[in-house]
């Protein structure tokens, strides 16, 4: 079974951008409503696999996505 | 029937903007990144497509900086209502639209301090009149790209120079511009752009934005408008963040997506393809109204000069019985009347009758000019 990870941002334009760039650089990831344990926003996260955990935030970090937090679902 | 009012609003659109818009409801039609859900998302996608293209168009780095509201007039209250406080000094010049002048007058009423620079009788500006109005506490220069009532362009770049040296901000006004005139906000050095998306851009009306420059400083700016924003919901405060600061509320999908097919719709055209298209049209109607006795062609009289927009007044008639008859004789619809830009009208002289201004678009056709100017001559003649 895939593990997930998910990373909460600020905005919804921030999570779009996101995926837009993951998603071309061929990361698989899936915008999904915030877990309530994370937060208690009605927004949406990005959903990833957890193995990727460090690519991922290297990818955000080098476009300079502002990104609130990173969990493991 | 020839529509020649495509500077109150552009018609006909686009077909792929009709397409755009009728999609995005069918097809993207939840509530962007409010709920989470696949069309929840699409929608948030659709609106984040717009903010990208549009960055891209005016050429600013980050799409959160692309401010989506109504129309211009909304765009320009945000920076206007937000930014500027009693005792704040203002220079704009005397060719402003009410979208700027109403807000301002308000605001001068409440202790701004207000410096109107005059411009030429022809609409345009010369910028050592800016320099001469400018202060070192000037806090904001509000300057229209081209008028509304005379075409006339005025010289934003030279102007963002000259108010650089003081350190006072440049919001322009692109309502008649975006779309026909190309805007490069960092080359032009502009840092609160206003635009309408439905003009030159061939949206659809009730949906426009500011766009604002990667390096201007938004905490010193209020919104002027609180409320939900699909973002932080835990908190009954505003997030201080972009875009959501300034846009509460649910947004105008349809409009959005429709707004970003008209964009590129253009950019497929070519900006300079439109530019030049407009400009044979408007040589053709200053040409021809030029041509016909008793009557006055407002603004520069050369298309090099203005955007597609021939004002004229007449001897004899009334402009609101010329406007009448064009419609109801020859199907040649204009606009008659002060534009809702009172300054602009003073300063070319055609204030309180106003005038018969002929808006040409990327739609029209040369013969439709020239139809145009021949029911003009009939009419003035009869």
């Amino acid at each position: 079974m895939t593990e997930y990870g998910v990373v909460l941002f600020y905005t919804t334009s921030s999570a779009m951008r996101a995926e837009k760039l993951l998603a071309k650089a061929g990361y698989a990831v899936k915008l999904i409503p915030v877990p309530r344990q994370f937060s208690s926003d009605c927004g949406i996260a990005l959903r990833f696999d957890w193995h990727q955990n460090e690519q991922v935030r290297s990818e955000l970090d080098k476009a300079q996505v502002e990104i609130d937090s990173v969990h493991r679902l | 029937m020839i529509y020649l009012d495509n500077a109150a609003t552009s018609w006909p659109k686009p077909p792929e903007v009709l397409k755009a818009m009728v999609g995005v409801l069918e097809y993207a039609g939840g509530n962007p990144g409010r709920s989470g859900h696949r069309l929840s998302i699409e929608a948030a996608r659709a609106v984040y497509d717009t903010r990208e293209d549009i960055a891209r168009f005016f050429n600013i780095s980050d799409p959160t900086r692309v401010i989506f509201t109504s129309n211009a007039t909304h765009a320009i209250n945000i920076v206007l209502r937000g930014l500027l406080k009693p005792g704040d000094r203002v220079v704009v010049s005397s060719m402003e639209h009410n979208a700027v002048m109403r807000p301002l007058r308000r605001l001068e009423e409440q202790g701004l301090i207000l410096d109107v620079v005059s411009c030429a009788s022809d609409g345009s500006l010369d910028v050592n009149d800016i320099a001469t109005a400018l202060k070192l506490d000037t806090r904001l220069v509000v300057i229209n790209h081209a008028s509304n009532v005379a075409g006339t362009i005025l010289p934003v770049a030279e102007v963002v120079s000259i108010a650089r040296s003081t350190g006072a901000l440049l919001l322009v006004d692109a309502a008649q511009t975006g779309g026909v005139l190309p805007i490069d906000m960092k080359a032009f050095g502009i840092d609160f752009l206003a635009f309408t998306g439905h003009k030159g851009l061939q949206g659809p009306p009730g949906v426009g934005g500011l766009v604002i420059a990667d390096h201007v400083d938004v905490s010193q700016i209020e919104p002027l408008m609180r409320g939900g924003t699909g973002s932080q919901s835990e908190l009954e405060e505003q997030p201080e963040y972009l875009p959501d600061k300034f846009e509460s509320g649910t947004p105008n999908i349809a409009g959005i997506a429709g707004l970003r097919a008209g964009i590129n719709w253009i950019m497929d055209r070519g900006i300079e393809a439109i530019r030049m298209h407009e400009k044979k049209l408007t040589g053709t109607l200053i040409e021809g109204l030029s041509d016909i006795p008793g009557v006055r062609v407002c603004g520069a009289g050369d298309p090099e000069k203005a955007v597609a927009i021939v004002s004229f007044t007449a001897i004899e008639k009334r402009v609101s019985e010329i406007g009448l008859k064009l419609d109801e004789d020859y199907g040649v619809l204009t606009r008659v009347g002060l534009h809702c830009a009172p300054a602009a009208h003073k300063t070319i002289g055609t204030f309180p009758e106003g005038t018969v201004r002929l808006a040409p678009g990327v739609f029209t056709t040369a013969d439709d000019v020239k139809e145009a100017v021949s029911a003009i001559e009939k009419v003035i003649g009869s």
